[in-house]
């Protein structure tokens, strides 16, 4: 059955998913990387989600709030690197964007995507149009903004397709952050490895809202 | 989980190359050193109500970034993964641990995941009363036009940075003054790397990059970001020469009477043989430039795993960065008598 909302601990029991979808994907994400940068992408975000998954089963969670921020934390630890920062900030600036909220709907979804965008997009200072992460984020809240008042099932799918629509985009640009940076038009063609982190999480979130 | 090695690196776990390397690092430095929290490094003996000096990046590079405390050098360094920068809580217990109260400046290259980290280290350290300034490293002339410095990456000129940026966090008193030194230092570093064959991913095996086998990379950085030019193989004179050309169009003045610090840095494998032929061929050209060399190193201090290829830095001297230059310093990465 689709789910109209989400409680705390399916909060919790849908971001497990999402830390196990980007383990399982390492392969794909690390070749990414190693297409525009030095190949470490996957690996990285490996150490941050089995971190992550590890907080969030260690205990109970306290609140939505708590679910994402835990990831936020979990990874921005384990991780380092620009990705660390990038997906803690994410995750962590999303989060607080819940305080209070005990039901996760298609309300709380834009919230957190904007501000965790929001977030993002202030630490590494880039834009849509960069070949990064964001190229992935904004559009999924723009689209998740559109949808505030959507069914969750609803919303998710769109922002999902937003996200994907996004990725897919970043093929055609010129990377203007990070080390693919320095390839200038030689980049062109490949999906920015972030971007396609976005997605993996994204469609966990879909994928545990839809089943 | 992979734990192949096509590599053949003589390891344990290919997952724990970056704790189990800080722990024989630790050991290095023979109880001169101690780790706090997760992984930063800081030398017992501190100058007291000094402002300190902290260094950092990710692993992998080895001897820097973490090889560069000691006496005369950083005070600490806080260690990230396998090229991939610390994270805020790692920069956050080194920064406690080498406070003295006057500060602390942080010093790394110019890297996005760098600057994140480190910048919310700092807003960490903030909160708890520590002041922090930062300068970043960016003697990369390739990576960059003049024009654009902000862009410019941090490679093998942060030695004789890190060196200069030590002797004067042993003689300064505020971190402004070490800060403005250290800056300074930057600002009289440049650096051209070239590479020949890429390194490995210690987790995978799998090269950093590619590149043909009867081309070099000129100007490609240390993890193999693409440089200027795909040039031929050459000899070792011919090298010297197109490097020290990219040097000398830089917007660094190198005039005749210029007195340097001249380090040739191998990437990895590239063997001392070829160091040293790469020096005998550099040295007639800024001879004939009246380029004074005060002290050559000729080591491999700024590498990237099995990595091949060379990188040539020049730090123009004046008389104030000469003083600090000719203090002595030891560390695993570079010791000056």
């Amino acid at each position: 059955m689709p789910k109209s909302s989400l409680s705390k601990d399916e909060v919790k029991a849908m971001l497990i998913l999402a830390c196990e979808r980007i383990i399982a994907a390492e392969p794909m994400l690390s070749e990414a990387d190693r297409n525009l940068g030095d190949g470490d992408h996957g690996l990285g975000m490996q150490r941050g989600m089995t971190a992550a998954k590890e907080k969030l089963e260690a205990a109970e969670v306290e609140s939505i709030e708590k679910a994402f921020s835990t990831v936020g934390m979990a990874m921005m630890s384990s991780m380092g690197g620009a990705s660390g920062a990038i997906f803690g900030t994410f995750f962590r600036n999303g989060g607080k964007s819940l305080a209070g909220k005990e039901a996760f709907d298609a309300a709380a979804l834009a919230a957190f995507l904007k501000a965790g965008a929001d977030g993002v997009k202030q630490r590494g200072g880039a834009a849509v149009g960069d070949k990064t992460c964001v190229d992935a984020m904004e559009p999924a809240a723009d689209k998740a903004a559109e949808v505030a008042n959507a069914s969750l099932p609803e919303a998710i799918q769109a922002v999902t397709d937003a996200a994907t629509a996004g990725k897919e985009a970043s093929k055609a640009m010129i990377a203007k952050f990070g080390r693919a940076k320095t390839l200038g038009e030689a980049c062109i063609g490949f999906p920015d490895a972030g971007a396609c982190s976005v997605v993996v999480i994204i469609e966990a979130m879909r994928d545990f809202i839809t089943a | 989980m992979s734990t192949a090695n096509p590599a053949k690196k003589i390891i344990n776990n290919p997952l724990k190359c970056a704790d189990e390397l800080f722990e024989g690092l630790v050991i290095a430095y023979d109880g001169k050193a101690h780790r706090v929290g997760t992984r930063a490094i800081v030398m017992n003996e501190l100058r007291p109500d000094a402002p300190a000096l902290l260094v950092g990046g990710g692993s992998g590079h080895e001897p820097i970034y973490h090889g560069l405390i000691g006496k005369g050098m950083a005070d600490g360094a806080a260690v990230g993964e396998i090229f991939a920068a610390p994270p805020p809580d790692i920069v956050l217990e080194a920064t406690q641990a080498v406070n003295r109260g006057k500060g602390v400046l942080y010093l790394y290259g110019n890297y996005a995941g760098d600057v994140m980290n480190f910048d919310i280290g700092a807003e960490l350290a903030a909160e708890e009363g520590i002041t922090v300034k930062t300068v970043i490293i960016n003697d990369d002339v390739c990576s960059a036009p003049p024009t654009d410095k902000g862009k410019r990456r941090g490679v093998a000129g942060l030695v004789p940075i890190t060196k200069i940026a030590g002797a004067a966090a042993q003689t300064v008193d505020s971190l402004d003054e070490l800060a403005r030194i250290a800056q300074k230092a930057v600002d009289h570093t440049r650096t051209v790397g070239v590479s020949t064959k890429p390194g490995s991913i210690p987790a995978t095996g799998k090269p950093t990059f590619e590149l043909a086998d009867d081309v070099i990379g000129l100007g490609m950085g240390i993890h193999g970001e693409k440089g200027v030019a795909l040039i031929p193989m050459c000899t070792a004179d011919e090298l010297a020469a197109k490097i020290l050309d990219l040097l000398f169009a830089d917007d660094l003045p190198l005039n005749a009477g210029d007195e340097i610090i001249f380090f040739v840095n191998s990437l990895g494998s590239t063997h001392m043989m070829e160091l040293l032929i790469l020096l005998r061929g550099a040295k007639p050209i800024l001879d004939a430039r009246g380029i004074k060399i005060h002290q050559t190193i000729v080591d491999n201090i700024v590498t990237c795993q099995e990595m091949a290829g060379v990188s040539f830095s020049i730090t123009k001297l004046d008389a104030e960065l000469k003083k600090f230059w000719d203090m002595p310093c030891e560390s695993v990465g570079y010791t000056k008598l």
